[in-house]
């Protein structure tokens, strides 16, 4: 869609977030996610011009990101942690067992736009493995049957909530816009730590083992 | 006695410790007043003489890095933490910021102070976006709370925080490809010298630090360097949390003394799945090269494991029972530095092509004992020829494994593929379709 | 002529060792520069001289210990500056640096496709030397390689083959570092990386061609070029480019005759290793279908009919013969055929009506050329040691492209300030960081600064007057820029009524001594001379008329570049024209006398500096002849003979007479012209040439053309809502001669200036509104 001046105004605030504007770049093109769901050529030219770029530069920092969508993702991304680990564990039985449930592959999405699948490297959960993200909330200790499940719950518009995260899992574009700094209000939602975070505080706390 | 000395996780168990009366009721702050009452060169001499290293893998001396940054230049300094935690196998400081922020940002303000920085940065890699919000309501909280902007605590000291949401590199965890990336560049490693103290980020002098290690700061702030000191090993002072996970019992985090031992982490930790054996692991992501059963009693402090040929790196201990089959381990891994090479120089970039091609066919059963030779000597054309260390991160599950496990790999050669079940190695029990 | 003045600056010394040699080399130079020095080449790709350093290829690594104490691992010798006690060993010395570095050439190679036969790098391919210098004989991978489609256009000119690029971001680091251009970029990560521009904005750089150049494989070719020849084919011949003022050192590649290519050359003082796209590939002027290769005479039946030489010759002294006749040059000959036009003037047409200005010109700019331009004495060297550079008239990267590149190299340390007078900060002005202002508010000028003018100054009286006080006032050096290669030297050859040779006033009687003397002859014209727009006045008028001109002999003068009436005024007048091509001059001239071009003859330009640029004849089959010697056998004919034979005899000659060390004309100022002032839907045109536009020399060659920016009329925002139209709306601009039709971009300026390209495709300005400047009327198309 195109940028309406209200946008315009929340690029602004953004870049003047940084001492230097170019710095912007990467919160701007996680909101340009979060207005069209992934990069377009229109995002692009505007955030080229916002910063005073030229567009190759854009080009340069959003094709070296992962995060970046050259196209429109799911309205509920999945991500399976396929490294080795969480793969090891399970994440390749998971992701080839919802891959065939969705009939979709990596980087596709299905044909109601509600899910895609994306092979995802380690996301820093590996007490919780296998780990699965939707739209980068944890899910944590997953099995073929629980992501088949959370998918089906995705497309009829009842996701489970995250394991730590808030209350409700939230859109694709609405999480591309806490990560451009647009603050939801839901901090406060989820779980402190989940129980392995604590485990070792736990075991002190018993005074040993 | 337990040999578990939980700081940074002591509150966790508060369903708000994320908050700041959370934190502020389990003690927090308090090390801000105590350190913004010090000149700021005696804070950086404190952190010296604590012997506070370098979490996030490398563990350079925090005090002396922050002794680098030139005073009295008339410039902008710059305290960058480095949040970007993506080694495979590392899960500490996500943990850490989700149920406390505000330790983060209790460490900022004092090292910020110390070094005559009054901007900020968190860069935090995107791919959390829970983790996310709990930093930016924290950085929102302290500020209404005049921890953080104009004057704070009454000293004349002024501090802005800002949070930056990287989006997906690896690469972004080496301190000069993050600077360049929070400059709004791709992600690529800079050349060096200058190095970011002289010239960091916009070319000021900069300090980047780990996450946990400007997390322990406050705590050594408020107990003192004998206190500090009274835990850890000779030159590696200090407690960390040491993260255990894969074939283990109980998975977690462990927040414990330098120094201690895998055999007594796993014990804490129920040990190896039932019915299991360990078969290899690592001491600190998958960068650190593995070990086996054989080091079990290895102490897990920077020296201890550098002298078993490997590094302490992140503390990420993953371990692997034997079902897993160590070249499909090795492959993955591989796979994740090729994906994440940052494509700057030749090694890297040409050379995780190469090896993801060289181990898919070892692992399908293709190929010689000659074919092992040519991996190795292609590892050894890589390895300290690259522009960064993301290459020689590539290539130590590579050399570590055939070190340990060249019979598993023959075995592929003679049994014409892999030997292993992976449906062994999963929590589940199978896979329903 | 400018010679180098060195300053002496005391720069430490460091002393190393490689591979058990000594060097001693300044502090600062990278290692594999001082290896460079004592012979021993150590294989590299990213690494340019020019560019910042990127240690990115790894191809260079070499042992190094400094002090003894030893790196763990091969450093790359690219990005190490010399230090005290270093000890180097390269691959020659060094058994790790040299399976280090057949290591990385055995990996740049895994992915690279063997297309070598079919491509145009082969046979001076840096990847396919060094593979054999420095590689493994056979590769061991046996695996996959990476593919893309190929080639892909990433502008008109410039093709792209991912396949076969090794990622040493030369390219990259060039757009960004030297061109300011940013439009090629290294996208996406990893063994997917990849040169790349925004899908919707191709490559359009002036400079694109460098890439091409600079690129150590043939990941980068130029459009025109593909599949064209291979090396080991062309013969190549060092030349001068002939595009501009700006003096590049060129190499010519010529097959059966013909140029299939022209390079930038090496000249640290001048061009360094860069050139811009105009002088790189517009070269097909040589070869168009409208280049005359026979004399022509018209015939009683009003037509041109090709002739021998000796009839064409005999036609045209018979024309002149005893008639007023006058000489226009243009800007574009050579020195020694400037010389020869001078020479011919005064000899044997006994006449100071000389001028060598085919553009809007005035009186005080002839004073100024005579008084301070001939004489001026700045350099690029002048450049580079500047605090602030004035750019009043000129606008570098349209009209001067290499000092724009020299200007750019310092604005990006932050080391340079730069001052324009022009009405809107142009895509140039911005790269520059250029601020705006009127020559009378400029202050804060010292003695480093450089005042840069250019030749549209003398498009308004008085304006030169000004520059010259700021100078004055300031103690700022001047530098006159015109924007084609032959002016300079016209002027040094006295191309122009004022001046005689060597800068000698014709007005002196001392220096008209000197000059007849030299010549053998007893007496010169002593009259005042005139200019070219009097001279074609003279032209129109009644034979009777004592100040009436007879006839003019042309060379390589379009009467557009001078104003809208000067064809015809040519009409009814003796023509002798000496062209290359059929133009707007042959098709009214009585003889037409076809001349050698740039690359068929040898000669000399002078840059903008006063810098010979000597270059030799590059097609050596070529017959044609330089204008010099056919002006010599057309003097013969007439029987004043100027015994300018051959160029090289006019070049000794030009040097025997020196530069002249008498008194010099001064400066004849001039009153500043009152700005107009316009009302309602009026508004002051300004206007300069495009790099690229529809100059004579560009023609044939449309990969070039396709990268022309586009022509559009800069507004004020103010204009733009008065007229109610936003970018990219189309305006009207007229005057009472005719009207041109514009899209629009909005840009800051004052609301009463207008700004249109001079030549460009739709916006050719003396053709349709018959000026080039002034007032005129703009309503929304």
């Amino acid at each position: 869609m195109p940028f309406t001046s209200e946008h315009e105004a929340t690029m602004d605030t953004i870049i003047a977030k940084y001492p230097k504007s170019r710095s912007a770049i990467m919160p701007l093109l996680h909101f340009a996610q979060a207005v069209d769901g992934y990069v377009t050529p229109a995002s692009i030219e505007k955030i080229a011009e916002k910063l005073e770029l030229s567009t190759a530069e854009v080009t340069a920092v959003s094709t070296f990101y992962t995060q970046y969508q050259s196209k429109p993702v799911g309205e509920y991304h999945v991500g399976v942690c396929i490294n080795t680990l969480c793969a090891v564990m399970g994440g390749d039985a998971i992701y080839e067992s919802v891959t065939e449930h969705l009939g979709i592959s990596n980087h596709e999405t299905t044909s109601d736009g509600k899910v895609s699948i994306e092979r995802i490297e380690c996301n820093a959960a590996c007490d919780y493995a296998p780990v699965v993200m939707v739209n980068w909330e944890f899910y944590d200790n997953q099995t073929p049957q629980s992501v088949r499940d959370l998918v089906d719950g995705a497309r009829t518009g009842n996701p489970p909530a995250p394991t730590r995260g808030p209350k409700t899992l939230r859109t694709w574009k609405q999480n591309s816009a806490v990560l451009a700094g647009i603050s939801d209000g839901l901090a406060n939602e989820g779980v402190s730590a989940g129980e392995p975070s604590k485990l070792g505080l736990n075991i002190a706390a018993k005074g040993g083992k | 006695m337990t040999q578990l000395t939980p700081v940074l996780s002591a509150n966790w168990n508060d369903s708000d410790s994320f908050t700041i009366a959370g934190y502020k009721r389990a003690g927090g702050y308090a090390a801000v007043t105590k350190a913004l009452a010090m000149q700021p060169d005696e804070v950086i001499q404190l952190v010296k003489d604590a012997g506070l290293r370098g979490r996030g893998g490398a563990g350079f001396p925090t005090g002396m890095k922050w002794g680098f940054i030139p005073q009295g230049d008339n410039k902008e300094h710059y305290l960058v933490v480095n949040a970007d935690e993506s080694e495979p196998g590392t899960c500490k400081d996500m943990p850490l910021l989700l149920a406390n922020p505000h330790v983060l940002i209790e460490g900022m303000i004092i090292a910020s102070y110390a070094i005559r920085a009054n901007h900020a940065f968190i860069y935090l890699r995107g791919e959390v976006v829970h983790v996310f919000r709990r930093v930016q309501q924290a950085i929102e909280d302290a500020c209404a709370a005049g921890l953080l902007g104009k004057n704070i605590g009454g000293k004349g000291f002024d501090l802005e925080l800002t949070l930056h949401a990287g989006a997906g590199a690896y690469i972004c965890g080496e301190e000069t490809a993050l600077l360049d990336s929070l400059e709004g560049f791709r992600g690529q490693p800079r050349l060096r010298p200058p190095f970011p103290a002289i010239a960091g980020l916009y070319a000021k002098p900069t300090v980047v630090n780990n996450v946990e290690s400007i997390a322990s700061v406050p705590a050594i702030i408020n107990n003192g360097v004998e206190w500090f000191n009274s835990m850890g090993t000779e030159k590696s002072k200090g407690f960390t949390l040491y993260s255990l996970s894969g074939h283990v019992t109980n998975p977690g985090q462990f927040e414990a003394p330098l120094g201690i031992t895998l055999r007594e982490l796993l014990d804490l930790a129920g040990g190896v799945r039932k019915g299991h054996q360990i078969k290899f692991w690592t001491p600190g992501g998958s960068s650190t090269p593995m070990f086996t059963a054989e080091h079990l009693d290895i102490p897990l402090d920077y020296e201890g494991v550098s002298a078993a040929g490997s590094m302490l790196g992140t503390k990420a201990l993953q371990i692997f029972d034997e079902t897993t089959c160590v070249l499909r381990a090795a492959l993955r891994w591989t796979e994740f530095y090729k994906h994440e090479s940052c494509g700057k120089c030749t090694p890297c970039r040409e050379g995780t092509w190469w090896l993801v091609q060289m181990l898919k066919d070892l692992e399908a059963g293709k190929g010689t004992e000659a074919d092992l030779e040519k991996l190795l000597d292609l590892c050894d054309n890589i390895a300290g020829r690259s522009f960064c260390a993301l290459a020689d991160g590539a290539v130590a599950p590579i050399i570590s494994s055939l070190k340990y496990f060249r019979d598993e790999y023959i075995a592929h050669q003679t049994q014409g593929g892999c030997p292993f079940d992976p449906a062994a190695s999963t929590l589940f029990e199978s896979v329903a379709h | 002529m400018t010679t180098e003045t060195s300053t002496a600056v005391e720069i430490e010394m460091i002393t190393i060792v490689i591979d058990g040699f000594e060097i001693t080399v300044p502090k600062g130079t990278l290692v594999i520069r001082a290896a460079e020095k004592l012979g021993i080449q150590i294989p590299r790709f990213c690494d340019h001289p020019l560019l910042d350093p990127a240690g990115a290829c790894r191809q260079c690594l070499v042992d190094i210990e400094i002090n003894g104490r030893a790196f763990p691992k091969p450093q790359a010798s690219c990005t190490i500056p010399v230090e005290n006690g270093m000890i180097v060993k390269t691959q020659l010395t060094s058994p790790v640096a040299d399976k280090a570095q057949k290591g990385v050439m055995e990996l740049l190679l895994i992915n690279h496709p063997l297309d070598c036969p079919v491509c145009d790098k082969g046979g001076e391919c840096p990847l396919q030397n060094q593979a054999m210098s420095n590689g493994r004989s056979e590769s061991r991978f046996e695996g996959v390689k990476r593919t893309f489609d190929k080639p892909v256009p990433i502008s008109s000119q410039v093709l792209l083959d991912r396949e076969r690029c090794v990622l040493c971001a030369r390219c990259t680091r060039f757009s960004e570092q030297i061109a300011g251009d940013p439009f090629i970029t290294l996208n996406e990560r990893g063994a997917l990386q990849q040169v790349g521009i925004y899908e919707n904005d191709p490559f359009n750089s002036y400079f694109s061609g460098n890439t091409v150049q600079i690129c150590p494989v043939g990941a980068l070719t130029g459009t025109s070029y593909r599949f064209r020849a291979r090396p080991f084919d062309l013969v190549s011949t060092p030349s001068a480019c002939e595009h501009c003022a700006s003096g590049c050192s060129m190499r010519t590649d010529i097959r059966r005759g013909k140029t299939l290519r022209r390079l930038a050359g090496d000249d640290a003082s001048v061009n360094e290793e860069w050139n811009c796209d105009k002088g790189r590939w517009a070269f097909k002027y040589v070869n168009n279908r409208e280049r005359l290769a026979t004399p022509m005479v018209r015939g009683d039946d009003g037509e041109l009919h090709e002739t021998s030489w000796p009839h064409a010759l005999e036609v045209a002294a018979a024309g002149l013969k005893g008639k007023r006749a006058a000489v226009l040059t243009g800007g574009r000959v050579t020195l020694e055929d400037a010389y020869g036009y001078s020479k011919f003037a005064r000899l044997a047409l006994g006449t100071n009506d000389i001028d060598f200005r085919a553009r809007p010109h005035t009186d005080e700019e002839a004073s100024f050329l005579a008084a301070v331009a001939q004489t001026a004495t700045t350099t690029y060297s002048d450049l580079d040691k500047a605090d602030h550079v004035v750019l009043l008239g000129f606008e570098p990267e349209d009209e001067s492209p290499i000092v724009f590149l020299r200007l750019y190299k310092k604005v990006r340390k932050g080391k340079l300030i730069i001052t324009t007078d022009a009405p809107f900060a142009s895509r140039g002005s911005l790269k520059l960081n250029a601020h705006r202002a009127k020559v009378s508010e400029i202050s804060g000028l010292t003695s480093k600064s450089v005042v840069m003018v250019g030749e549209r100054l003398a498009e308004t009286p008085g304006a030169l007057s000004a520059a010259l006080e700021l100078v004055n006032k300031s103690g700022a050096k001047i530098a006159w820029v015109p924007r084609r290669a032959g002016e300079r030297g016209a002027l040094q050859a006295g191309a122009i009524s004022n001046l005689l040779p060597g800068g000698r006033p014709t007005s002196d009687n001392a220096a008209r001594v000197d000059i007849s003397t030299a010549w053998g002859v007893s007496t010169l014209p002593s009259d005042k001379g005139r200019s070219t727009s009097e001279i074609l006045h003279a032209l129109t008028l009644d034979s009777d008329d004592p100040k009436a001109l007879d006839a003019v002999v042309i060379g390589g003068v379009d009467p557009l570049d001078i104003s809208a009436d000067a064809l015809s005024q040519l009409l009814n007048t003796f023509i002798v024209s000496l062209e290359l091509s059929h133009s707007a001059i042959t098709a009214v001239a009585d003889v037409v006398l076809p001349v050698a071009a740039v690359v068929e003859k040898s000669g000399t330009f002078l840059d903008w500096e006063g810098r010979a640029r000597s270059f030799e004849k590059a097609i050596e089959e070529s017959l044609n002849r330089s204008d010099v010697r056919i002006l010599s056998m057309l003097a013969d004919q007439l029987g004043a003979s100027i015994n300018l034979p051959t160029v090289a005899a006019t070049r000794r000659e030009i040097e025997s007479l020196g530069n002249w060390d008498g008194a010099r004309i001064t400066f004849d100022k001039s009153a500043i012209t009152p700005e107009n002032s316009v009302s309602g839907n009026e508004a002051i045109l300004t206007s300069w040439r495009q790099l690229l536009d529809l100059g004579t020399l560009q023609g044939g060659e449309d990969n070039l053309a396709g990268t022309a920016r586009p022509a559009t009329a800069h507004i004020s925002v103010g204009r733009a809502t008065k007229l109610g139209v936003t970018d990219g709306d189309l305006i009207k601009i007229s005057n009472s001669f005719g009207s041109i039709t514009l899209p629009v971009e909005i840009s800051e300026m004052n609301d009463s200036d207008i700004w249109a390209p001079r030549n460009s495709i739709n916006s050719q300005l003396m053709a349709n509104l018959g000026a080039v400047q002034g007032v005129v009327t703009v309503v929304k198309a």
